[in-house]
């Protein structure tokens, strides 16, 4: 979330899209009801289904499932159409302003420039800024066009101009605005209702109800975008968020209270796991895993650390400048002493990322033969999915497999799920190890929320029996390996060896001791030069802006710095004192970055650094003082005035909000654009040649199959979760099951006419990979769609379901694991399945 | 469940005034429901089992996200949902939190025979006295709304206490304390009154509900629960929430005209007996017809 569960609160206007959270945030869904009940503000709902959160919207609109870029395109071009853009946030904010090079394609015909079909890649160095000052009026430069790549590799990205050509009237044809412009007239209300099967007067009462807090030039009304999973898990989901964060730049919504984009998370600390590296392409922090080709620190540095881009007249505080300085401390806090400057602080310790490691590919080099055990802590990776019974497959050519869990789950017992026969479990040669875990209320440490707040808890009471801690396993295999490699040598034991391991137990380590390590500490006695303050060594660190490249201190992830200092462990902190009456609860658990509680809420004032909305005051400039001040903390250079015009989003290095994405930043384009997904009943209506994301590379193995139309797949089939069940724990929780009972799949009252389905017969859903039955729910909420003239009908499973639960699995041979049906291809940056909106066909079972 | 700090106001079945009537004032409670802000999570269903101390119930799934069909015995509080077309086409999915309604004038309270079985305290409560209670079932017939449940293996009557138990030491029902929305309030009667009239001018004027109204029956002399509906003159798309409920005219008339004509019909042969006595003197019974030596 840019913004937080509370502050939405303060909203006059929100679009839920791509999210449910009445239904799987039903607490945080509170905040919504207070803008409703005390600020009168509107609700707009965008879903496939009607929801149990549609159920309190003002504007409920049925969108077929993978049409949302279609739909937010369309908003972007009837704000712009109908004049309602922030306009000085957006010249002053965004990049809209700046000139793109000459050579840069829009994607008419589904393609951007510099697409390669050979290797399925983009050479990206045309999407990039044109270097020169105020191009305005100017005639269009002639730089010269990038050399075309060789196909298959691509030549290392250049790097954005450090003074891009600008034309702050928004005129020059080839300025980010007037692309932006371009690009969605494509998406008009008609082409909208094509795709997305939402009637145009429908689509324009819902642009025109959004837009209404940008009517007559106002900049005093807010509104917030809300999702979740239902945007992510598309072959282009990272688009679609994309497409939300433009319109939000476009109408002034980011950085101000009761605005944003706000990404509800599904667990209590998945933002706390992707924080701390949860995914293979980042380390703690977001910062970039070293590449073979980073040959020694210096090189990595280079490669990941921006360098300011910009026009000459404006100012960027470029803040990931300072990455060498994470960097350095992470590597301190990970080898300690033996991290020295003569040894480049041991980077060479540091495993090279050389190839794709996300989810899919781990199952499928598993599946391959290739990876040959695995340790699943904390999830339930055959339930996960997608493609279940791929992952059962990969798992019986495994040789081990050891899972850490509280309840015995579909993936530990992988090789007696139903139709596995007894003679073929024989065959089945992997050990499995179970370790009974500690669930969350039998441990202590911190969960990071949606809104980036980190809260220490309590273990409630002691785990039962045998059951142990994770990080006590974790760390009791850690010293087993080291001890071996002490005493038998490797290939390569520096790294292990030089491990710091400075527990007080070394056996269990305690989570406070953990949390104290990531915030980081002085190496060495430390002195601000500006204030004079000492931090002595071996103290803890008040914040990031404390780290030094030099080795004088450690850091484990520079983000948390400032969480656990010398005074104590602020995520424990249950002050209650909300001064400004915003939600903001500066005394509350501690938020990341720095306490702060809305991101680049320097843009929530204008440029003279007035708040944009005098009653709901976050930060602004305090011109006796000299600095910005505020009730939260201002995300910005302190001390920079407003005249000298420094962009409010300092995290970038262009300083501004990015309506375009220049260069590698995306692997699909700088600009959303709307892509069928990979399994679909219609064409591209855009561009019916190029009807996929053309960046996206399917799995190549015997499982890895995909429906058509053709083959008589034509209903769209999407998942979703329940409020009644969490994931696939509470199908053990009889309080849970008896909310509802046993797995089904909702079904448009009128495709069960045409089937002859009743309510609570049993159906059976195919798609290209398997099969799943379970009892029909026929449904008004579900209403047949009409797509570029075709009828389609989209059906629904909840995914709680499986073989290890109570109640819904007599005889534990039900085929109710809903991701047997989802497909393997995956998002090109974030690397998430397209579990949203893929193809089946429907009978009665 | 007997709660000795509360005063009680009227008793099931009993001659003669409530004990401690009119000496102290209380306040009438009241659970507000805003069904507009209602998610149907079901947060509600949970808390009041778990409070109460009853387990999990053995259901089916039935083409609805509802728990089951009705409240039970030990289940006291449902969630009833509606997937309910609008007159424009449009669909909605009414939730109503369906519960005991605590009637001001309650027809479980009128109908029951069984002295002390069902107690209406001075804050409006209406409870369920199981150690009274002679599992008649005729609370049932006096119920407009459905809720007292019989339990077979106990052979007693039940159903959602307003968690008497909880309000008497001043804490607030156990679903209020559940919910996650703030749909559910609990208060005064004239507080809950106020805040759900002001929501209700507030979904008229700003968000386009204009039947938007309070549920507040006064067929049963008002509720201590109330609701906030979207559409005040169809409660019953609510999971059927009667649109003008009454106590049946039967119990009325049982408790009414009838009780008066039993009690003449009864006090006219204890007449009748006296003046046959007076007249003809006792019964002489004949001994010589038993034959067994008088043994029965």
């Amino acid at each position: 979330m840019t913004n937080g569960w509370i502050d939405i609160k303060n909203t006059d206007m929100m679009l839920i899209m791509g999210g449910n959270p009445a239904e799987n945030h039903p607490c945080g869904f509170k905040w919504a009801m207070e803008a409703k009940r005390n600020r009168n503000a509107k609700l707009i709902v965008v879903d496939p289904r009607y929801t149990r959160t549609a159920s309190t919207s003002d504007l409920f609109l049925q969108i077929r499932a993978g049409s949302d870029i279609a739909f937010l395109g369309g908003v972007l071009h009837y704000a712009i159409e109908n004049n309602r853009v922030a306009k000085e946030y957006l010249a002053n904010y965004t990049n809209a302003a700046f000139v793109v090079k000459e050579g840069f394609k829009l994607p008419e015909d589904g393609l951007y420039s510099g697409f390669d079909a050979a290797s399925q890649t983009y050479d990206r160095s045309s999407w990039n800024y044109e270097e020169g000052n105020d191009a305005g009026g100017a005639a269009p430069s002639h730089a010269a066009t990038p050399a075309a790549a060789a196909p298959g590799a691509p030549p290392p990205l250049p790097g954005m101009p450090p003074k891009v050509a600008y034309d702050f009237t928004l005129q020059h044809p080839r300025c980010v605005f007037q692309l932006l412009k371009q690009q969605y007239s494509r998406y008009t209300p008609e082409m909208v209702e094509r795709i997305t099967g939402i009637p145009k007067d429908q689509f324009l009462k819902a642009a025109d109800l959004f837009t209404s807090v940008r009517k007559d030039g106002d900049m005093k009304r807010v509104a917030t975008i809300i999702y979740a999973v239902g945007w992510t898990q598309h072959t282009f989901g990272t688009q679609i968020i994309r497409t939300a964060a433009m319109l939000q730049l476009l109408l002034g919504n980011i950085g101000r209270a009761g605005g944003g984009v706000n990404a509800l998370r599904g667990h209590s600390n998945i933002q706390g796991a992707t924080d701390m590296a949860g995914v293979f392409d980042s380390l703690p922090g977001y910062l970039k895993v070293p590449a073979p080709t980073d040959v020694d620190l210096a090189t990595w540095l280079k490669r990941i650390t921006p360098t300011a881009s910009k026009p000459a007249p404006w100012d960027s505080f470029n803040y990931y400048s300072n990455t060498p300085k994470f960097a350095v401390s992470y590597l301190k806090t990970f080898f300690g002493d033996a991290a020295k400057k003569e040894n480049d602080f041991a980077f060479h310790y540091m495993p090279k990322v050389d190839r794709n490691y996300s989810w899919t590919q781990l199952w499928d080099n598993m599946y391959r033969g290739s990876v040959k055990g695995m340790l699943a802590f904390g999830m339930n990776g055959v339930a996960i999915g997608p493609d279940s019974q791929k992952n059962i497959d990969a798992l019986k050519k495994a040789d081990f497999l050891v899972v850490g869990e509280i309840y015995p789950d579909e993936t530990s017992e992988f090789w007696k799920s139903p139709g596995i026969t007894p003679e073929e479990m024989k065959t089945i040669n992997t050990t499995v190890y179970r370790l009974p875990c500690a669930g969350f209320a039998e441990k202590d440490g911190s969960f990071t929320n949606s809104a980036r707040w980190l809260q220490w808890k309590n273990a409630a009471v002691p785990p039962p029996g045998d059951c142990r801690l994770d990080q006590d396993i974790v760390a009791q295999i850690f010293l087993k390996v080291r001890e071996l490699y002490q005493k038998e040598g490797g290939k390569f034991p520096d790294p292990i060896l030089n491990l710091t391991w400075p527990y007080v137990d070394a056996q269990h380590p305690a989570l406070a001791d953990l949390a104290k390590e990531v915030n980081g500490k002085a190496l060495a006695d430390l002195t601000d030069p500006k204030t004079q303050v000492t931090i002595k060594k071996g103290q803890q660190l008040p914040g990031f802006a404390w780290l030094k490249d030099d080795g004088t201190t450690s850091c484990g992830n520079w983000i948390y710095s400032g969480s656990w200092t010398e005074a104590g462990n602020l995520l424990a902190r249950r002050g209650t004192d909300d001064p400004s009456g915003l939600g903001i609860y500066q005394n509350w658990g501690w938020s990341w970055p720095a306490n702060r509680r809305v991101l680049y809420n320097r843009a929530s004032c204008d440029p003279s650094g007035k708040p944009w909305d005098a009653t709901r005051r976050q930060v602004w400039w305090n011109e006796d003082a000299q600095l910005w001040v505020g009730n939260d903390v201002p995300d910005f250079k302190p001390d920079s005035h407003p005249k000298d015009h420094m962009g409010p989003f300092i995290m970038t290095a262009e300083g501004v909000g990015r309506l375009f994405a220049p260069l590698g930043l995306f692997a699909d384009g700088p600009f959303p654009e709307h892509y069928e997904p990979i399994e679909s009943p219609v064409e591209n209506a855009l561009h019916p040649k190029q009807s996929n994301n053309p960046v996206v590379k399917k799995l190549k193995t015997a499982a890895d199959k995909y429906a058509t139309p053709g083959d008589g797949f034509n209903i769209i089939c999407t998942t979703y979760r329940l409020t009644e069940h969490y994931h696939y724990w509470t199908k053990n929780n009889q309080m849970n099951v008896q909310l509802i009972p046993e797995p089904f799949v909702e079904i448009p009252v009128e495709l069960a006419a045409e089937l002859g389905i009743k309510g609570n017969d049993k159906v059976k859903v195919t798609s290209a990979r398997s099969y799943y039955v379970a009892k029909a729910f026929v449904t008004k909420r579900i209403r047949p769609m009409t797509i570029d003239g075709k009828k389609v009908y989209q059906i629904g499973i909840p995914i709680h379901q499986g073989y290890r639960g109570i109640q819904e699995d007599e005889g534990k041979d039900a085929r109710t694991i809903l991701n047997r049906l989802t497909p393997t291809v995956i998002d090109p940056n974030a690397f998430t399945p397209e579990f949203k909106g893929f193809l089946v066909k429907l009978e009665k079972a | 469940m007997s709660q000795a700090t509360l005063a009680i106001k009227r008793i099931s079945g009993h001659a003669g005034p409530a004990p401690g009537e009119g000496v102290e004032r209380d306040y009438q409670v009241c659970k507000l429901v805003d069904t507009t802000t209602c998610i149907g999570c079901k947060a509600c269903e949970v808390a009041c089992l778990e409070w109460n101390g009853y387990e999990f119930t053995d259901t089916v799934f039935d083409n609805s996200y509802q728990t089951m069909p009705e409240t039970t015995w030990k289940y006291w509080n449902l969630i009833k949902f509606n997937e309910h077309e609008n007159s424009d086409g449009t669909i909605s999915l009414l939730m109503r939190k369906d519960q005991c309604m605590h009637c001001a004038d309650p027809g479980c309270l009128a109908a029951c025979p069984a002295d002390g079985a069902i107690v209406q305290y001075t804050n409006g409560i209406v409870d369920f006295q199981q150690q009274n209670c002679i599992g008649c079932g005729y609370c049932v017939s006096g119920c407009p709304f459905d809720i007292p449940k019989f339990n077979p293996a106990t052979k007693k009557m039940f159903k959602c206490t307003l968690c008497v138990d909880r309000v008497s030491e001043g804490l607030e029902p156990a679903c209020i304390k559940s919910c996650p929305t703030g749909c559910l309030h609990f208060g005064t009667k004239e507080d809950m009154t106020d805040l759900a009239e002001k929501r209700a001018t507030q979904l008229r004027e700003n968000f386009g509900f204009e039947k938007a109204g309070v549920y507040d029956p006064a067929g049963v002399g008002g509720t201590g629960v109330i609701y906030v509906l979207h559409d005040a003159t169809n409660p019953e798309a609510y999971g059927g929430l009667p649109k003008d409920p009454h106590i049946p005219w039967v119990v009325k008339f049982w408790k009414g005209p009838a009780k008066w004509i039993g009690n003449l019909a009864m006090l006219g042969g204890i007449l009748r007996v006296t003046v046959h006595y007076l007249r003809f003197g006792p019964k002489i019974v004949d001994g010589s017809k038993h034959e067994n030596g008088g043994q029965p």
